[in-house]
């Protein structure tokens, strides 16, 4: 983000605030189309999240006494239709995708923290203690966390929201973990962390000021991994009835759905748009992660540029072309004209 | 040989740690597990209670180092206690019954998405840039999307609407399980749309990671000088680019794994398929907690294991693995 333009009364303000736009503009452009996708995806689903709940026609749990008003195909007056109770599907969508969203983001916060901590004190503390810390971020991955999750919460007397961002946040660091120990421990035999050092810096400075920047992308990367792990898991333990099922999520809309027999009912409209709802967001977020993974290699982001080169059409990959006087085809060795 | 026996030391010590969890968990968990257990049984015998409060570890006889050494004793022995919710069958024995469904439902589906998703992203990162390369943003979707949303949506077309296949089960109901034709020529029905459901989700996952690596192996010098000799193309894909590309993509199964187990556990429920993912919710739901550990343990191991055999696999493949271990 570049600095605000100082707000000062008429023409200078609005100078200002036009000479930032077009390099914004061109750094926008040259971000992966996959990136972009992504992010436009993301923005209307926080969109949402921020305003949905204000622009819901109705309570999400307020079910109508009239029958008439039950399972009602998508009308006016109901754009997603209603509920076997005669709730408004819109609304609980709206209200759903802000739970869903909050729940992923805190937990991808809490998770990519932990990530980031343990990944970076293993990779300078060394020794034993990176032994020891490696060895828990391992063991967690490999113990299949499905299976955990709903252990943990069976045991659990209440399975609140906070239950479950507590849970899921304690069981999604290790991969981030590894990753960034594992650049952590690149990037610490740089020269420029060796200078630091030789200027006395203080490790915490240089862990805040000289490592952790530079596996920004790395760390981006790892926090939509997380977000993205929480919004699978959460919604398959509400699925399978391990929330609060009172509360308006993705994942407890899709358990009403299929226990009020929703899909056998044909009432489409209750049990599409959540699920859609889900899956567009996970779309958005691993194009989000692919683009910045083509931001950060080369290789990746040049895949797509194939040229034609004196009518051959190359690829990046290929070697560079020997052109002949009179183009042959080549038997399928090559060794035989 | 080095490598193997540090690997075997960390699964000792993973599976170490899962039965650990598995024992202490319950013990730390607020109130008094034994009485909320009680009345949502109000008509347990008076040796299940014993067991359940041995399990739990209240009013029990002995320290806590005592509970766990005889918790150990009872896990290596198989012995997980009676069943609550079913009394008085024996959980080990529930399990058995379970077992073999998942193994062969979720052991081959995974296994075809991963040769099928890897074959796939060969192409695709050779011939990076092409029509089946920009694809892939499409796969993405079907990736995102959850595992039983997509199950109960084919459910409802392709079984309840279209009666192509069988809307859930692991057999037909007038069956009696068995090793004959007419049961295993059923099994193998019922098990074709939940196993078409675990391919589609986690092929595009298998993809787009092998792609990836494809790309950055086709970059490097011998696939460059391996093409500058004038090989065929085929032999430069897989002998030069696709054999190096796949040892990341072995090592990415095993972690994996956990993901796949995972879904295979909700799409069990989706499908009421008679395997060890609906014997799970149904333990939860019901409070059953001897039969809610022992799922639990199972299924870790089964990740180990396969883990440690994936191992084994790398260890033949992938020469380096050796080396590069033995140098740290």
């Amino acid at each position: 983000m570049t600095a605000a333009p100082p707000l000062v009364a008429g023409t200078a303000a609005i100078t200002a605030e036009a000479a930032p736009a077009p390099r914004r503009l061109g750094q926008w452009r040259r971000l992966p189309a996959k990136a972009k996708a992504g992010v436009i995806l993301l923005g209307i689903f926080v969109l949402a999240a921020i305003i949905g709940p204000f622009l819901a026609p109705y309570d999400p749990s307020f079910s109508s006494p009239n029958p008439a008003l039950a399972l009602n195909a998508p009308s006016a007056a109901h754009l997603l239709g209603t509920t076997q109770s005669g709730q408004d599907v819109l609304s609980q969508l709206l209200e759903g995708i802000r739970l869903t969203l909050v729940l992923a983001l805190l937990v991808g916060v809490v998770a990519t923290a932990l990530s980031v901590i343990v990944g970076v004190t293993a990779a300078f503390l060394g020794g034993l203690w990176d032994d020891f810390l490696s060895l828990v971020s391992n063991v967690f991955l490999v113990i299949p966390s499905l299976p955990l999750l709903i252990l943990l919460l069976g045991y659990l007397p209440q399975k609140g929201q906070i239950a479950t961002i507590l849970v899921l946040s304690v069981l999604g660091w290790p991969w981030g973990a590894r990753v960034i120990r594992a650049q952590t421990m690149a990037i610490r035999g740089r020269d420029f962390v060796a200078a630091a050092r030789e200027t006395g810096e203080s490790t915490l400075r240089i862990i805040a000021v000289e490592i952790v920047p530079n596996e920004i992308s790395l760390i981006a990367a790892s926090f939509v991994n997380t977000v993205l792990y929480a919004i699978g898991a959460s919604v398959a333990l509400a699925f399978i009835g391990l929330a609060d099922v009172n509360s308006w999520s993705l994942g407890t809309m899709l358990y009403w759905a299929q226990s009020q027999q929703a899909l056998q009912l044909g009432a489409w409209w209750w049990f599409a748009p959540p699920g859609l709802a889900v899956a567009l967001m996970g779309t958005g977020l691993v194009l989000l992660n692919t683009g910045i993974d083509e931001l950060g290699n080369p290789r990746l982001r040049d895949a797509g540029r194939a040229s034609t080169i004196a009518g051959h059409h190359m690829r990046p990959a290929d070697p560079t072309p020997v052109l002949q006087q009179e183009p042959r085809r080549r038997g399928r060795d090559g060794d035989r004209p | 040989m080095s490598y193997i026996l540090r690997r075997l030391a960390f699964y000792f010590v993973a599976a170490w740690v899962a039965l650990t969890l598995n024992f202490f968990l319950p013990r730390a968990m607020p109130g008094n597990a034994v009485q909320s257990i009680m009345s949502k049984f109000p008509n347990l015998q008076p040796s299940a209670y014993r067991a359940l409060e041995a399990m739990l570890g209240v009013g029990h006889p002995g320290s806590l180092w005592h509970q766990y050494v005889d918790y150990l004793r009872d896990v290596s022995t198989l012995n997980f206690g009676t069943d609550l919710s079913q009394y008085p069958a024996k959980v080990s024995t529930l399990l058995g019954q379970t077992i073999p469904w998942t193994l062969a439902l979720v052991g081959s589906a995974t296994v075809i998405a991963f040769l099928v998703g890897t074959g796939l992203g060969i192409v695709a990162g050779w011939r990076h840039g092409g029509w089946f390369d920009r694809a892939l943003p499409g796969l993405m979707f079907f990736q995102a999307i959850p595992y039983f949303f997509l199950a109960l949506i084919l459910i409802e077309l392709l079984a309840a609407r279209a009666n192509i296949f069988p809307i859930g089960q692991g057999y037909d109901g007038g069956l009696i399980p068995g090793w004959n034709s007419a049961f295993i020529g059923s099994a193998i029905y019922h098990s074709i749309l939940p196993a078409f459901t675990i391919v589609i989700t986690s092929l595009a996952g298998w993809m787009l990671q092998m792609r990836n690596v494809m790309i950055t192996t086709i970059g490097e010098d011998y696939v460059v000088a391996a093409q500058a000799k004038g090989l065929s193309s085929r032999r430069v894909v897989f002998t030069y680019a696709a054999r190096n590309a796949i040892l990341p993509q072995l090592q990415g199964f095993g972690l994996a794994l956990g993901f796949v187990v995972s879904g295979a556990i909700v799409m069990e429920i989706v499908f009421s398929y008679p395997g060890i993912g609906l014997l799970l919710l149904t333990a939860v739901t019901s409070n059953d907690y001897p039969l809610m550990q022992a799922i639990f343990l199972v299924i870790t191991f089964a990740v180990l294991l396969a883990n440690l055999i994936l191992d084994f696999i790398i260890v033949v493949v992938d020469p380096r693995a050796r080396t590069r271990e033995a140098a740290r």
